[in-house]
């Protein structure tokens, strides 16, 4: 931490998180990404086994660069309701929320979790910055927003056996923890805040806590982790897991409203197939009379899931109606070989008329085979885009492994 | 009006009683609407209004002198069977310098450059008489598709066209400029040029060097076309006389209107307009709402932030709408003695802007909440013409005066009586004496107006009339023509197109896009 400080700002532009100093020492292979300011491991030994221990064992991942916001006043309750499109009122106070947001013309801004710390008081994670938004949202309510990134230091430890390690670390009060459920615990000395949250679709928990006690708790858990497979992981490990459970990234599968600058590539929740976070009952929320409209004409994209035929990776590949690549559909905007389902799998904008399940599409894929370009059309099938749901996730208490 | 389970209910409920409001109560009465009008003051009129401000001494408490009101409108509503008269039409300008005769501008011209201005009066006229139709009119919609909307599009493209290529480029040419370059252009006569320049920046944010003083002035020329080239004029009775016609007729139409009802917000449910709350907690159930309030008093605080989005709250925050004007009045034991007046002049309009860069001198203080010790003033002695303000033989004096910041350094306690003190002391140097002839003085800064008329900021256009908050934008986009992002409640005020000064345009245009019911 010491150092991220010491330096003039412009000397050093990418912040270090607290966990810095313990990861550094373990990424064997040199490769960091920068990750909303700070920078922070991409792969520690290799992709391949961090991935595996996320499916198979546990994982450490520094969450820290996470945005969070701390929303807290008299209006705070009426002033998520409004900015977001769920009914935060049936959000209890010790739960979290997977929730969106859109601007006037009901496109998506974000997609985040929203914790409900108290009656009055919510922590809202995004994957980017966005305070001029959220304060824009706040004329007229009697609320404080404020940005608390650095304020707190987060860890996500996730995989069949992170329940196992919360015990071996003396945290079993944890095991009771419901999917979106918040505890508040001690991990050694240090408290530390505990939510059965995560970006993997397997088991697993996010821990929130004090900057100070960082190290302390990352020591705790890669000790008690040891007989229980614990390792590190970096981002491109979990890149894979988000994709076989499904779940978007934002600035790959969908462009923030706020930064589109091209009309028509927003992306509206009915395109996204996020609709199923829109409640049109509760009262007015931000783009609402805009989606009502987009609710009667249909959505003329749709966000899909696809099995690809091969085992080569689609990536930013153009989609078509058939063989011949002469009506074009749309375009991938994610794609891996899975490893866990053993499948040729993607996420892939496509035209409306060919987003129901089952729908055939194809697939224009580029190889690079010893430096000798290749085009490969292969045929998709527009499948349910939660690729890899285990009973894990949601069993409480966990099972043991 | 009925009742449903004890909630009273109208066809239409309208906001405020100023005179869009009360215009557009009486079109909606006329047409077989049941219509309650509801002020939160004790008497109607809002800026439009008659009052005493002491004992015998009455005075048009807002706007003092008529120019743009709609003679369709005056006509159509039979406000002269309602008691409307005039005390005098077609005013003189006069404008006072120091040292020099008074310099006259009527319809038989300007003094020396009386060539010059008659060219300037001709183009001007055509240009005007151009944009005027479109005052009267709904503004299009850009980009949502609608046939009606391309149509009114190509009619004012068509006007416009039919100005001629001459015209038309100089039309387009002039359009975004400056007053100061362009009148620069078109004389030399200092003391002309300030008094043409005066009504470019009068009751706006802008010094005749600023962008966009070339629309205003425009915008002020249409305004007179539709009032069907009266000139200025005054009513009998003072501005209130305005109202009270308007009232007679909304009432003659069957409209009920309540003076000291303050609206506390607009009941919405489902997304949807369905009435209004009393201060006093009290329901009163409507088809539609119309409210002439200010849009930030419409939109902001009877609808509030929580049922509308946030850019378009963002954009209603941002609606510039700070006045810059004070007016000032003055009850005096006897007429003013302006020197090289005649009977006829002094029951004209005053002017004191000597010049361009006296105006943009004063208006370089109150950009930065400062007056000017040498204000820019416009003088009315209203009871010349009108014997019904004062005591005989008394008199009532009525100024607007330019430049009045809102937030004025130090406070507006401290900084009245000294700015009370230039303006009487700038008058005094062209009417000898009038200090001594002063029984009473009342001077309303924009924060004063702002209370008194319950106009945010105290703007008497409920904003500024500017390029980005005009025409097809005004107030802002998605609360244009006449509609809000709430179903059934409509905006009738100056806020809305075509703006500020007492026209009865926004009132009227507001009914009819009540009455043809796309909601």
């Amino acid at each position: 931490m010491d150092d991220s400080v010491s330096a003039p700002h412009f000397l050093k532009p990418l912040l270090r998180t607290p966990f810095h100093r313990r990861a550094r020492p373990l990424c064997q292979v040199e490769e960091f990404i920068a990750w909303a300011g700070y920078s922070t491991v991409d792969v520690f030994t290799t992709m391949e086994q961090e991935y595996f221990a996320i499916r198979n064992a546990a994982t450490l991942y520094d969450l820290t660069p996470m945005v969070k916001y701390r929303i807290a006043g008299p209006d705070a309750l009426d002033y998520l309701n409004r900015l977001i499109t769920r009914d935060v009122t049936k959000l209890k106070v010790g739960r979290v929320a997977y929730c969106i947001w859109c601007d006037d013309a009901g496109l998506l801004i974000d997609d985040g979790t929203l914790f409900r710390l108290s009656e009055r008081e919510f922590r809202l994670c995004t994957a980017m910055r966005q305070i001029d938004w959220l304060a824009a949202a706040a004329i007229g309510f009697d609320v404080v927003v404020e940005e608390v990134t650095e304020q707190v230091a987060a860890l996500a430890l996730q995989g069949p056996t992170s329940a196992s390690v919360l015990r071996a670390a003396g945290l079993d009060a944890a095991m009771r923890l419901k999917p979106f459920e918040i505890g508040h615990f001690e991990a050694g000395a240090a408290p530390v805040m505990i939510s059965r949250t995560g970006y993997t679709g397997d088991l697993g928990y996010e821990l929130w806590m004090n900057p100070a006690d960082a190290e302390a708790v990352w020591d705790l858990l890669m000790t008690a982790g040891r007989t229980w497979g614990l390792r590190p992981i970096g981002s491109r490990a979990l890149n894979v897991a988000r994709l076989e459970a499904g779940f978007l990234s934002p600035n790959v599968d969908f462009l923030s409203a706020l930064h589109t600058i091209r009309v028509g590539t927003g992306r509206n929740p009915f395109e996204l197939g996020l609709d199923w976070l829109l409640d049109f009952g509760k009262g007015h929320f931000n783009g609402r009379r805009a989606l009502e409209q987009v609710r009667r004409a249909g959505p003329s994209v749709r966000l899909v899931g696809l099995d690809i035929d091969g085992n080569k990776p689609a990536h930013d590949a153009l989609i078509y109606a058939g063989a011949s690549a002469r009506r074009r559909l749309g375009a991938v905007t994610s794609a891996v070989w899975s490893p866990t389902c053993k499948r040729n799998i993607a996420l892939a904008i496509v035209d409306a008329s060919h987003a129901a399940l089952g729908s055939t599409v194809w697939v224009e894929i580029y190889l690079n085979r010893e430096l000798v370009w290749e085009r490969r059309m292969a045929r998709a099938r527009v499948v349910d885009r939660v690729f890899f749901a285990p009973e894990r996730r949601r069993a409480t208490p966990p099972a043991d492994f | 009006m009925s009742a449903a389970g004890g909630v009273p209910r109208y066809d239409c409920i309208v906001i405020g009683a100023g005179h869009n409001g009360l215009a557009c109560a009486a079109l909606l009465a006329r047409a077989g609407r049941g219509v309650l009008v509801l002020e939160a003051a004790e008497r109607i009129g809002g800026a439009a209004a008659t009052r005493e401000f002491f004992p015998g001494y009455r005075v048009s408490a807002g706007a003092h002198l008529l120019h743009s009101l709609s003679a369709d409108l005056r006509r159509d509503l039979r406000l002269d069977s309602h008691g409307l008269a005039a005390a005098a039409t077609h005013m003189p300008t006069t404008s006072l310098l120091q040292g020099l005769a008074p310099l006259r501008i009527d319809a038989q011209g300007a003094g020396a450059e009386a060539g010059a201005y008659a060219d300037y009066e001709a183009r001007m006229r055509r240009f005007a008489g151009a944009l005027a139709p479109a005052l009267e009119r709904t503004p299009p919609r850009l980009g949502a598709g609608r046939l009606s909307d391309r149509i009114e599009l190509l009619r004012l493209g068509l006007r416009l066209r039919r100005l001629g290529r001459r015209d038309l480029r100089e039309l387009l040419r002039i359009g975004g400029m400056n007053a100061f370059d362009w009148l620069n252009e078109n004389f030399g006569s200092e003391p002309l040029k300030g008094a043409l320049a005066f009504d470019a920046v009068l009751g706006t944010n802008f010094g005749p060097r600023s962008p966009g003083t070339v629309l205003t002035l425009l915008y002020r020329l249409a305004g007179q076309r539709i009032a069907g080239d009266a000139g200025l004029w005054q009513p009998v009775g003072g501005m209130g006389a305005v109202c009270a016609a308007l009232a007679g007729a909304a009432s003659a139409a069957g409209a009920v209107v309540r003076t000291a009802t303050p609206v506390e917000r607009v009941w919405i449910e489902g997304d949807r307009a369905v009435g209004v709350v009393l201060a006093d907690g009290a329901r009163i159930g409507a088809g539609t709402v119309i409210s002439s309030a200010d849009p930030k008093t419409t939109l902001l605080r009877l609808v509030g932030a929580r049922h509308l989005d946030t850019d378009f709250v963002r954009r209603t925050t941002h609606f510039r709408a700070r006045g810059l004007a004070a007016k000032l009045h003055l009850a005096l034991d006897g007429v003013p003695r302006f020197a090289g007046l005649d009977a006829d002049g002094l029951g004209g309009r005053l002017l004191i802007a000597p010049s361009m860069r006296y105006i943009e001198h004063a208006y370089d203080h109150a950009k930065y909440g400062e007056f000017s010790r040498e204000p820019v003033l416009e003088i009315t002695v209203p009871s010349v013409n009108d014997g019904t303000l004062a005591p005989p033989g008394k008199h009532v004096l009525s100024a607007i005066l330019q430049y009045a910041p809102y937030a004025a350094g130090g406070g507006w306690d401290l900084q009245r009586p000294r700015l009370l003190k230039s303006a009487i002391d700038s008058m005094a140097r062209f009417a000898p004496g009038l200090e001594s002839q002063i029984v009473a003085a009342e001077l309303l800064t924009p924060p004063d107006l702002e209370r008194e008329l319950r106009i945010t900021g105290g703007h008497w256009h409920h904003g500024d009339l500017a390029f980005d908050q005009f025409f097809f934008v005004r107030p802002v986009p998605g609360a244009t023509q006449y509609r809000s992002p709430v179903a059934g409640l409509f905006l009738c005020g100056a806020g809305s197109h075509p703006g500020g000064g007492v026209m009865g345009i926004a009132g009227r245009n507001a009914a009819r896009e009540v009455l043809q019911g796309r909601g």
